[in-house]
């Protein structure tokens, strides 16, 4: 079964369409990648996912649940930019992962103790143990990407969207960020949504690759008509499914 | 090199910043002089030598009415009016920032409302407090509320709508309530810009206080001033004008001070 159904989604800012009849159906687990040109609609339709805003039209159902109003805890999320919080430590920060669903947003005496000592944890996990007391400014941009996807992680949430998160970064870190999240998620089995400009970065981390593009262009009126899902790519091993197909049965091994 | 890329060393900084005090002086001291050459009488510009003499006896000598020593008592008088309105208008700005910045409800019913109160010149509605208020402490600390929260609160609240959304959607996806996000996420980054409109507002906090103190009071710095005016002592208003000045730059100081204390994260910038 499904776990994300998008049914006819429809998005216009004013009278301007941004997206049309969007239709998709993603399993739990999958690593969807998103494509598509500049101005496009890709961040819209993550706002979409994440009930940040609502579709003109469609509707958005996880696990057969009503579509969400608002965001929450269900679906984590990581911007480009303003991710983390400034005034809080690394510590803090992966802490209020856990805290903020609470009353006052704090823990206090030995559920404090717990949570701080489970941040150490995921904070040495993602390479950040040694500025655990450092603010988020003093740290680098791959630096504190990591800790804003630690930090989302720490919320354990069903669905994680990702709007270009390694966008700003330079080639070497981001490599090294696919590790990383390659990694998270052998260990998660997330349900992840990925906005990127890099295709080569979709298609290695994807299992999907979907591309967003206008079926429909007026010359006149480049605004006229919105977006849609123009291609659904199967990305699985490098985007060569068949391949995996004639491995198998060449993987008739004697007995 | 260009204009804009020189740079003062640390001698010739210092000095730069002591110039326009030390022209100012020179030329006051010039101005003095030639005015007590011409009228040893003339109290219109008193010499610095006289000014000091003055200073020194009301910082040290009591008054021989009441026997205390009245700058320190306006001074007190002074300061606790200015501080309690100050201190009222910054926890009113912060909650009515906090709410109007967040909560479209609240915006929607206040925002335009704080914009056409903040026209009312305060200084027009004085004798109203006056009247409803009576001539005591209420009526000049109300004054200072009047005068500086309308600009308080409207700084403030565009200050929490200038945090960026993304980050508020973040608090909401770790399952934050409206109550945690307005307290862990919004009114942390709220009070450094807090003690910035503060520091802004300090100057006609200064201004409401001498005014209402000028009109009716029994003591205050402003009190002082408008009295002696009459005897024309030039030596004393301008040795409480320099008091005033000296206490104000000093309140400045310690505000910029205590933000860089409690806020090591804005340090850096983000
Ligand atoms: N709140 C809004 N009100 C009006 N127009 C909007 C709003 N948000 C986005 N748009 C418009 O919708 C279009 C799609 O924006 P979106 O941010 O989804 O594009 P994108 O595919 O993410 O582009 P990019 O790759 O540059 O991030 C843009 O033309 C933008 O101007
Ligand atoms: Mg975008």
């Amino acid at each position: 079964m499904s776990f994300v159904v998008a049914r006819d989604i429809f998005q216009s800012y004013g009278s301007r369409p941004i997206l049309e009849r969007v239709n998709v159906e993603v399993a739990e687990g999958e690593f969807v990648s998103i494509v598509g040109a500049s101005g496009c609609g890709k961040s819209t339709f993550l706002r979409l996912l994440l009930a940040q805003e609502r579709p003109t039209r469609g509707e958005i159902r996880v696990a057969g649940a009503e579509p969400a109003t608002e965001p929450g805890l269900d679906r984590g999320v990581v911007f480009q930019k303003y991710s983390v919080f400034p005034h809080m430590t690394c510590r803090e920060n992966i802490v209020a992962g856990e805290s903020f669903r609470t009353g006052f947003g704090r823990f206090g005496g030995v559920k404090r103790r717990a949570a701080l000592e489970r941040a150490d944890a995921t904070l040495a996990r993602i390479g950040l143990d040694h500025v655990a007391d450092q603010y988020p400014a003093t740290l680098s941009g791959g630096m504190q990407q990591r800790l804003a996807i630690g930090q989302a992680l720490a919320a354990k949430p069903r669905i994680l969207l990702l709007d270009e998160p390694f966008g700003a970064l330079d080639p070497g870190t981001r490599l090294s960020m696919h590790d990383f999240l390659t990694e998270l998620r052998a260990e998660t089995a997330m349900t992840v949504f990925m906005v990127t400009h890099d295709l080569e970065e979709g298609f290695k981390l994807g299992d999907r690759v979907l591309v967003f593009d206008k079926p429909r262009w007026d010359p006149t009126d480049p605004n006229a008509y919105g977006a849609t899902i123009t291609y659904d790519f199967d990305a699985r091993d490098g985007g060569i499914p068949y391949q995996r197909l004639t491995e198998n049965a060449h993987g008739l091994r004697p007995a | 090199m260009r204009l804009i890329n020189r740079e003062p060393g640390a001698a010739l900084k210092a000095a730069l910043v002591a110039l326009p005090f030390v022209l100012v002086f020179i030329a006051y001291a010039i101005g003095s002089e030639i005015r007590l050459a011409e009228n040893p009488q003339d109290r219109l510009l008193p010499a610095p030598s006289t000014i000091a003499a003055t200073a020194e006896r009301l910082f040290t000598e009591p008054d021989r009415r009441s026997d205390r020593i009245l700058l320190w008592h306006d001074t007190a008088a002074s300061l606790f009016r200015l501080g309690l309105g100050v201190a009222i208008s910054a926890a009113l700005a912060t909650i009515l920032g906090l709410l109007i910045g967040l909560l479209p409800h609240v915006r929607a019913s206040l925002a335009s409302f704080v914009a056409v109160v903040s026209m009312i010149p305060p200084l027009a509605v004085l004798p109203i407090l006056f009247i409803v208020f009576g001539l005591g402490e209420t009526s000049k600390v109300v004054l200072i509320v009047v005068g500086i929260l309308p600009f308080l609160v409207r700084d403030l609240s565009a200050r929490v709508m200038e945090i960026p959304r993304e980050m508020i959607v973040k608090a909401e996806t770790l399952g934050a309530s409206s109550l945690v996000i307005a307290l862990r996420v919004v009114l942390p980054q709220l009070l450094p810009r807090l003690i910035q409109a503060v520091r802004l507002s300090l100057g006609p906090a200064w201004l409401f206080l001498i005014a209402a103190e000028a009109i009716a009071s029994e003591q205050g710095l402003g009190y002082r001033i408008f009295l002696v005016r009459r005897f024309l002592a030039m030596d004393v208003i301008l040795v409480y004008v320099l008091w005033i000045t000296l206490l104000a730059f000093l309140m400045d100081l310690a505000l910029r001070r205590l933000s860089r204390r409690l806020f090591p994260w804005t340090e850096t910038g983000l």
